[in-house]
């Protein structure tokens, strides 16, 4: 049988499209919400600080955001595919390192609270 | 001029204008697009996270640009690319995990109807439990 890496790639991919179907949009709702001021404590500093601690909440955010990164990532590769250019090999690294680094420098910060 | 035509390979001209071919082309790209916004969002909360390991000052000044104009836009239009792509993610369950029982397969509405119920319930929930009412 023919071996192939794509189900490495198409994995985190199919997990992300899912994880961001349910939690992106509320996310963003409530950041948008904090920035439009709707209630004072929303997203507050010693709250938010507090909540970020926990170990769990730690681990489920850098899933969240390594699911969210990739998967933006393997769909702008393929859409870039879509609208004509070819340079596959250059684009995937491109994006995917973006995805890497991304989760990398979320788990640095999500440690480095205290 | 066979042989000359074996070392001139046919290359197919690539053009992007196909998406204005049918409009069920233009609602892919819709949906395609959304990972622009969804993966953008995602940089801006680690940029949040960043400011928030950085201590309060820095945490202060990440929420006052999280309040500029521009933010305020993006984050809209990143709302309804959010959402369009939870639409178009849920309608696709049942095509991706399809319910049989014995003989017969769970109605298409049933699935995707329960993904959208456990949505709305989560994203109520994490309303409420975050403070924003």
């Amino acid at each position: 049988m023919a071996r192939s890496n794509k189900p490495i790639v198409w994995g985190p991919f199919a997990a992300g499209g899912t994880i961001t179907a349910f939690v992106t949009p509320v996310l963003i709702l409530l950041t948008l919400l904090a920035a439009l001021g709707a209630t004072p404590e929303l997203l507050a500093y010693d709250r938010l600080l507090a909540f970020m601690r926990h170990g769990l909440v730690k681990a489920a955010a850098v899933a969240v955001v390594f699911l969210s990164l990739w998967s933006a990532a393997h769909r702008l590769r393929i859409t870039c595919y879509d609208l004509g250019l070819r340079a596959d090999t250059v684009v995937a690294t491109v994006v995917y390192a973006v995805a890497l680094i991304g989760t990398l420098a979320a788990t640095v910060f999500l440690l480095r609270l205290q | 001029m066979a042989e000359e035509m074996s070392h001139k390979p046919y290359v197919r001209p690539i053009s992007s204008e196909w998406i204005f071919r049918h409009p069920r082309y233009l609602r892919y790209m819709t949906r395609e697009f959304s990972c622009l916004f969804i993966g953008a969002y995602t940089l801006l909360l680690v940029a949040g996270l960043q400011s928030l390991s950085d201590g309060r000052a820095a945490y202060a000044s990440f929420l006052e640009m999280l309040g500029s104009p521009a933010s305020i836009a993006f984050h809209v239009l990143a709302l309804a690319f959010a959402v369009y792509h939870s639409i178009t993610w849920f309608n696709l369950t049942p095509k991706a995990m399809p319910l049989q029982f014995g003989e017969n397969f769970a109605p298409d509405a049933v699935i995707s109807g329960a993904h959208f119920a456990i949505w709305g319930a989560l994203s109520l929930a994490v309303l409420v439990l975050a403070g924003a009412f």
